[in-house]
């Protein structure tokens, strides 16, 4: 019906505070690739990638902290997931 | 920092947290609320409306004063398929009693002017800190850990958002949240000159209009679209179930590209400029979903407890928040007059909350959240709609059918057992 949404250039108008060498969320390595779909389709940001050659992308700056994976894959394909450290993450300037 | 534990500790300085601690320290509580963002609010969003009546109960007259966008007098609703859409359309101009009026609010603005009003009347906050973890004694929780410091409290209050990983650790809400009850929220706020908006929406000054949308916003899943205007912006988002999300054709921010570009829509935001995107969980189990919302020493509060109505034709949870945040106020200052803060102690917040709407409406409404997931509502209802609606307008010059035997055809696509079924089952659950 459109084009391809790129999301990136969305969060680039946002307001990030990136806590440089402290992911706050953290994939399993060779995470089943079922659970993973579900959080290239769900994630707000697009931050679950999905490249053409059918390897995996995952960067958490750009999170926009709502816990939709958490509460997809929070038990399966998830090492980790915490909010940022205080003063970090997104910023919404009007929410 | 005060050697003395708090009365209460607020987690999180959203609508809950901060109408909890505006409650605790107007009556001479010792509060302090603990937010991770740097300001209340930064962490917030919302689609986003807020009914005024449990805040005007709290603070009467607070729309005179609060940072409000517009306040809502045309309420729609769309049936929407890819190409076609299905509208209807309420114009609300009669007198409103305050407590009866909803507004189009941003929550960064509202947020921090209501932490400003908790704060005018005595109550702490500090900005920009997580908190860890709780610290418990005996199984009851006496304080918090946060950037390494304790600070202890005669009792939290936990308004810690959607995500609750504070109550989750202390086994209060269960870990993972069955996934078929949540949906995921986006939002794009877009600017647009106050003359536009009106024009194009058909308002007067300062007035605003809510609209939703079925069908092809939320790509045949549970879900919708939604449009609130606001003073200089414009809030247009979906918000799409996670029951199925996996077997999905369309990534989530696809669905809002879509919707964006649909033909009804792409007017309306032409020219507009891209403020900011936001997302959110939605927590849409209502009261089947509620958990233990009291234990020794802590009390869940807002999206934290799951408080959110969805009914279809309005989308409720700021409302409650506030409600809830005042009734574990009231609970906290209950336990502080007796001096006890056990789970017994803070009881009153259960109590209040059943003898409220809150409790009430997430009662009557109980089964609704079952029957929003028959996918015919979000797939085959929209295009039966506007397949009727075809037939009414088209005039090619072939012979008519009977305007009874045109609707008939295309009720019988869906079927009328189904239709039979899915009209009694929702009527009943509303």
């Amino acid at each position: 019906m459109t084009e391809t949404v790129n999301v990136d250039v969305k969060l680039g108008v946002n307001k990030f505070y990136v806590d440089e060498g402290h992911p706050h969320i953290i994939l399993k390595d060779n995470p089943n690739m079922n659970e993973y779909r579900k959080l290239v389709n769900a994630c707000p940001a697009g931050l679950y990638k999905l490249e053409e050659d059918g390897s995996i992308r995952f960067d958490s700056a750009g999170c926009l902290e709502c816990g939709t994976c958490k509460f997809l894959c929070g038990d399966t394909i998830l090492e980790k997931w915490e909010y940022p450290r205080g003063t970090f993450g997104i910023e919404y300037r009007y929410g | 920092m005060s050697e003395e534990a708090f009365d209460a500790i607020i987690v999180g300085a959203g609508l809950a947290g901060c109408v909890a601690a505006y409650v605790l320290a107007k009556e001479g509580a010792d509060v302090l609320v603990i937010e991770r963002g740097n300001f209340a609010g930064s962490k917030n969003m919302t689609g986003g409306r807020l009914y005024a009546h449990s805040l005007e109960k709290i603070i009467p007259g607070f729309a005179k004063e609060a940072p409000l966008e517009r306040k809502v007098t045309k309420e729609k609703i769309t049936f929407l398929t890819d190409d076609t859409g299905v509208t209807l359309d309420y114009h609300n101009g009669r007198a409103q009693t305050s407590v009866q009026e909803s507004y189009t609010v941003l929550r960064g603005d509202f947020d921090q002017w209501l932490m400003g009003k908790a704060e005018e009347v005595g109550a702490q906050f500090i900005t920009g800190i997580r908190v860890d973890e709780l610290i418990t004694k005996d199984g009851k929780v006496v304080g918090v850990r946060a950037d390494g410091d304790e600070l202890m409290a005669k009792s939290v209050i936990l308004a810690e958002g959607v995500n609750p990983v504070l109550a989750e650790k202390l086994g209060m809400v269960k870990p993972k949240v069955n996934a078929d009850v949540m949906a995921v929220g986006v939002k794009e706020l877009i600017e647009l000159p106050k003359e536009v908006i009106q024009d194009r929406f058909n308002l007067s000054d300062n007035e605003g209009a809510a609209w939703l949308f079925a069908g092809s916003p939320s790509n045949g899943l549970m879900g919708g679209g939604f449009i609130y205007t606001n003073k200089t912006s414009i809030s247009l988002g979906i918000v799409c179930g996670l029951h199925d999300i996996g077997s999905s054709d369309k990534t989530v921010p696809q669905m809002l590209e879509d919707f964006k570009n649909h033909s009804m829509i792409k007017p309306l935001i032409e020219g507009g400029k891209l403020l900011e995107y936001s997302g959110h969980v939605v927590p849409e189990a209502g009261f089947n979903m509620v958990p233990k919302l009291v234990d020794d020493g802590v009390l869940i509060t807002g999206d934290a407890a799951g408080f959110c109505l969805n009914i279809g034709y309005t989308v409720r949870g700021m409302d409650l928040a506030i409600a809830s945040g005042e009734a574990a106020a009231k609970a906290v200052l209950a336990a502080r007059a007796a001096g006890d803060f056990s789970a017994e102690g803070l009881s009153l917040y259960q109590t209040l909350l059943e003898d409220s709407f809150l409790m009430k409406d997430l009662k009557l409404y109980k089964k609704l959240p079952a029957f929003m997931e028959t996918p015919r509502i979000f797939n085959q209802y929209p295009k039966m709609v506007a397949d009727i609606m075809e037939s009414l307008f088209t005039v090619d010059g072939s012979a008519s059918q009977p305007l009874r035997k045109t609707i008939m055809k295309h009720c019988k696509e869906v079927g009328y057992m189904n239709l039979l079924k899915d009209g009694i089952k929702g009527v009943t659950s509303i």
